[in-house]
């Protein structure tokens, strides 16, 4: 316990709160307080879950995939398009700039749009609002919201999909669920790519892993490079495995938190 | 959200709920409160930040416990915890006049 104040003392720490509310509730001279009780990340929610209804509807599966720009998100699709054409994947990209993605896409088969962010760092619930409406997904097909490379603000972000799934590549450093712990801790698939450079780098999957469940004992783990193909075909047998649900997915980062 | 439930009035304090483990920087936030509450109802008000500890509830032992960052441990010793809250980021109220 800190011998200055107590404040790492659990329960100190809450009486302080109490007193603080206490407090806070008196107003000064002529002032009133209005109470709101709002949360700032509310819209953004309500979106959410009205894209989670609107795909629960159609029966189509959303997967929201994040890691830094490079992991190799967009070769990860490309390599579901190229193993798992039945899958009838459609994506949509997001990027702060340019068509690119969305045209390597294209280019391996499958139907896409280009959300750009501009100056954003993550996809939100209503852009992908829009560009859902516009892909018009089939009933029963899956839907990947490929998010801005970004280890931090996404993993905010709920976008209503019913699924969550973190691409970390070996030549970033198997610490990085130790820095990025929110992003690792709201995930339900890690997928480890680029391991056929596992020779030349430093790199300890196990280590990976085992930092990632620390924070999030449920997580599914893969291994596999996206270019080479070597564990590809385990990963689309995961992807495969979505999809009879009739009711709406909610992902462990939208349970949780979540009013009972 | 302040303009709209301010709308016309002036905005003397805002009080915040932060959770100790949403990914939100409370010293972040004090820099940009001040450069977007410009030309808004709010300018000029004084900003508190009130931090919510977090609770998870153990997995293990069935035990809820106090977590104060997203590597915290049961006491039992278990990482398998169900977060219950800490990730709140919101507005609790506003003083007026």
């Amino acid at each position: 316990m800190c011998v200055t104040c107590g404040c790492s003392d659990p329960k100190l720490n809450r009486e302080q709160e109490r007193a603080a509310r206490v407090r806070l509730r008196k107003p000064h001279g002529a002032a009133r307080m209005l109470q709101l009780e709002r949360s700032l990340l509310e819209k953004n929610q309500r979106l959410a879950e009205q894209n989670r209804t609107w795909l629960a509807e159609r029966s189509v599966v959303a997967f929201n995939l994040m890691g830094s720009p490079g992991a190799g998100k967009t070769a990860l699709l490309e390599a579901v398009a190229r193993f798992a054409p039945e899958l009838g994947a459609l994506v949509v990209e997001g990027d702060q700039a340019t068509e690119r993605d969305a045209e390597r896409i294209r280019r391996a088969g499958c139907r896409a749009i280009q959300i750009n962010t501009g100056t954003g760092c993550h996809l939100d619930a209503h852009s992908v609002l829009h560009a859902l409406t516009e892909l018009a997904p089939e009933p029963g097909s899956r839907v990947f919201l490929e998010n801005v490379g970004n280890l931090v603000c996404p993993a905010l972000f709920d976008l209503g999909e019913g699924v969550r799934i973190v691409v970390l590549s070996v030549t970033e450093g198997d610490d990085k669920p130790l820095k990025y712990p929110h992003m690792f801790r709201a995930c339900d698939a890690l997928v480890l790519n680029k391991i056929d450079l596992l020779p030349h780098v430093q790199f300890e999957p196990a280590q990976a892993f085992e930092r990632a469940r620390a924070l999030n004992p449920q997580v599914r783990t893969f291994e596999l490079s996206a270019t080479g193909g070597q564990g590809v075909e385990s990963f689309c047998a995961w992807l495969r495995a979505f999809g009879s649900e009739s009711a709406p997915r909610v992902p462990q980062h939208a349970r949780a938190g979540a009013p009972p | 959200m302040i303009n709209e439930h301010c709308a016309g009035r002036t905005v003397t304090r805002v009080v915040l709920e932060i959770g100790k483990l949403a990914a939100v920087v409370p010293d972040a936030f004090r820099f940009c409160f001040e450069l977007c509450a410009e030309g808004t109802p709010a300018a000029g008000a004084q900003l508190e930040i009130v931090e919510l500890p977090g609770r998870g509830l153990c997995r293990d032992c069935g035990q809820e416990c106090d977590l104060d960052s997203a590597f915290e441990r049961c006491p039992c010793g278990s990482f398998s915890l169900r977060l219950l809250s800490g990730e709140q980021l919101s507005l609790r109220e506003v003083e007026v006049i």
